[in-house]
């Protein structure tokens, strides 16, 4: 195949979901209590998009991946100890906030031009990979800014699968309503692709690919630019943890027969 | 004073799907409390018989993008259409449906207009001449109204977070907005849709209860093996006779798409939690699924939450589900189907 792919996956860092997460009032908004010390991982829908586009990019011959992420350098770093043993990848860090609650439409400037700032990156062979939402702000919006700043207007959310055609082309699959999902033929790069979960699990840790990626990835924590990025007249209020205690009943000890019975008039309840 | 926009794409036979009701439900009430003007914008295929089914419902105009080429849910001409709209509408305010279709555009539409976007809306607002709207983040963990300033403002409101507007159709004739499409607006074809086969269609956003099966049913039971295709049996005769729609742990959706040979119905779609869905069910059932947070996070917008376990101390009975059941769930389940036996 001739049509090598310049794959940008874009993946923010999250907090280690089974944290427990409190909110609290920072100096520039909500934010989440001991936000620097509690584990954070790569932003699991972005994850699906890395593994895919470091697959991609190894069955298409010229072809290259970026991880371009947004997340505080310290916590970039640390998560990167682990992502880097995944697969081969050069990164592009941007100093800033991987809070939830930072605005989209300004962390999608600052990705947009770091994208733009990657030496060598030919953007009509673009194809930019993220998850189709974040564990964050869980909003599915940032992808799709930064493909218009792009000037992209071949996009694909939830994505599962992407298979390049002889003739440079792709056919794509995206989750649509009713367990179903959409198929439509792409004419070739660029393209805006949100995955969802893929069809590759994780890979496993490989220390040497860890080894090689740690190589190129500690300058570039090190050149990490820095975004600023303002509320610009967005304002929260009733930030707040639901009440998500059930007083639960424990049934032991009942033969099973009652607990199905039980479980049927419930059921039938209107 | 506001406009607020309600925005739709139309389903293939040109009517309305019930989220897009949904939406418009919240516009007009909305409408109504910052006593703005509403707008109507349609497009699809073809925008008449929708036009006519709302056409009662307090816009004072209608506006619409239709024709073949906006048949398909493809991000250029949905873009294009969008824009143009909005454009046509000087909103200040728009409220479309979180649908797949106009979830992948509306951010792009917006950037284009410069204005702002919040999307998986739950709530919208309006008190002393501002609107508030309510949403969730760190995928249903914390909840937070906010407000902007910046306009256009576009809400993406979920389905099933409002009741759908309801009224007595009418006729009217939309303004027809030209969009010209180019060629490079086509490089995307849209081929057709993916669906299970019948008997495998276990999504039913519709149903009363959510079924939820975890990786427990796959595991070495009390006699040392595992039971794999009587769980499979157990599971496909309950959603048979209950109607109910199938969730999963992420465990059992992996477990599944390493072995064939475990429970075949299930992929990723059924997946709940952090990872997975996040459905809205009036009741919900879990079945040897240990209830961890990343998982019942996806449980957000179940009512009645009973859950089956063999562990007395698994995630549902620190407080994660009204009832817990400490039993087998395989026995249970049996008995529950013989019940549900039709008379
Ligand atoms: C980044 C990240 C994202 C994640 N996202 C998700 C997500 O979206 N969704 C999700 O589900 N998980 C998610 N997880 C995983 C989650 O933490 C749990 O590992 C997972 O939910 C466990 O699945 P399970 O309860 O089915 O399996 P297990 O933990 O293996 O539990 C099986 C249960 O079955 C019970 N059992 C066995 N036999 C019987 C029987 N006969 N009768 C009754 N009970 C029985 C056992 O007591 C046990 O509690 C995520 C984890 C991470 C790190």
């Amino acid at each position: 195949m001739t049509n090598p792919y310049h794959v940008v996956v874009c993946a923010s860092v999250v907090p280690d979901p089974l944290q427990t997460l409190e909110p609290i009032t920072g100096p520039s908004g909500p934010a989440l209590k001991n936000e620097m010390m509690l584990p954070a991982i790569l932003d699991p829908w972005a994850s699906h998009a890395l593994y895919e586009g470091a697959n991609l990019v190894k069955h298409i011959a010229g072809s290259k991946l970026w991880l371009v992420s947004m997340a505080p350098k310290a916590k970039l770093q640390q998560v990167m100890m682990t992502v880097a043993q995944k697969v081969p990848l050069q990164l592009v860090a941007v100093d800033g906030p991987s809070s939830g609650f930072a605005d989209a439409h300004q962390t999608a400037t600052a990705l947009a031009a770091a994208i733009r700032g990657i030496v060598g990156i030919d953007l009509s062979r673009l194809l930019l990979f993220g998850g189709w939402e974040s564990a964050s702000r869980s909003a599915g919006v940032t992808l799709q800014l930064i493909g218009e700043e792009l000037g992209i207007v071949d996009q694909f959310q939830g994505v599962d699968a992407i298979t390049p055609q002889e003739d440079g082309s792709f056919e794509v699959l995206e989750r649509v309503e009713g367990a179903r999902h959409q198929v439509s033929l792409c004419a070739g790069p660029p393209a805006v692709l949100g995955w969802a979960t893929g069809n590759l699990g994780e890979p496993r840790n490989d220390p040497q690919v860890g080894m090689a990626n740690m190589r190129t990835i500690m300058p570039a924590l090190q050149r990490a630019t820095v975004a600023a990025i303002s509320a610009d007249g967005l304002q929260y209020s009733n930030v707040a943890t639901p009440k998500q205690q059930r007083q639960t009943r424990i049934v032991k000890d009942l033969p099973a027969e009652d607990i199905a019975r039980e479980i049927v008039q419930w059921i039938k309840q209107e | 004073m506001d406009t607020i926009l309600f925005l739709a794409h139309t389903e293939e036979d040109g009517t309305l799907g019930k989220p897009a009701l949904e939406a418009l439900g919240a516009a007009v009430e909305l409408n109504q409390a910052l006593k703005g003007t509403l707008v109507a914008a349609l497009y699809g295929a073809t925008a008449q018989p929708a036009a006519d089914a709302i056409a009662n419902c307090g816009a004072s105009r209608f506006l619409a993008v239709a024709g073949e080429d906006f048949a398909s849910a493809r991000y250029a001409t949905d873009a294009a259409a969008c824009e143009a709209l909005l454009r046509a509408a000087q909103a200040t305010i728009v409220i479309t449906a979180a649908t797949s279709r106009s979830s992948r555009v509306m951010a792009g539409v917006t950037r284009r207009v410069g204005g702002c976007v919040d999307t998986h809306v739950t709530a919208i607002a309006a008190g002393s001449g501002s609107v508030t709207v309510t949403r969730w983040f760190y995928r249903q963990r914390i909840e937070a109204s906010l407000t902007r300033t910046q306009r256009p403002w576009v809400l993406l409101l979920d389905p099933g977070a409002h009741s759908p507007w309801q009224g007595a159709s009418g006729s009217v004739t939309p303004e027809l907005i030209a969009v010209p499409v180019t060629e490079s607006m086509r490089r995307t074809t849209v081929r057709g849709m993916i669906t299970p086969p019948a008997d495998q269609q276990t999504i039913r956003p519709d149903a009363k209860l959510l079924f939820v099966a975890g990786a427990g049913w796959t595991k070495k039971q009390k006699d040392g093996q595992t039971h794999v295709p009587e769980a499979e049996t157990l599971i496909v005769d309950f959603l048979h006779k209950s109607k109910a729609s199938l969730g999963s742990s992420k465990s059992l959706v992996e477990l599944t798409g390493e072995n064939q040979s475990a429970l075949r119905f299930m992929s990723h779609l059924n997946q709940v939690g952090q990872t997975g869905a996040t459905p809205r069910h009036p009741k919900g059932l879990s079945t040897c699924c240990h209830g961890e947070e990343p998982h019942t996070v996806g449980w957000r917008f179940i009512g009645e939450r009973r859950a089956i376990n063999l562990d007395p101390n698994c995630g549902w009975a620190r407080g994660k589900a009204d009832v817990l059941y400490v039993a087998d769930a395989f026995e249970v389940m049996g008995k529950v189907n013989a019940l549900l036996l039709p008379s």
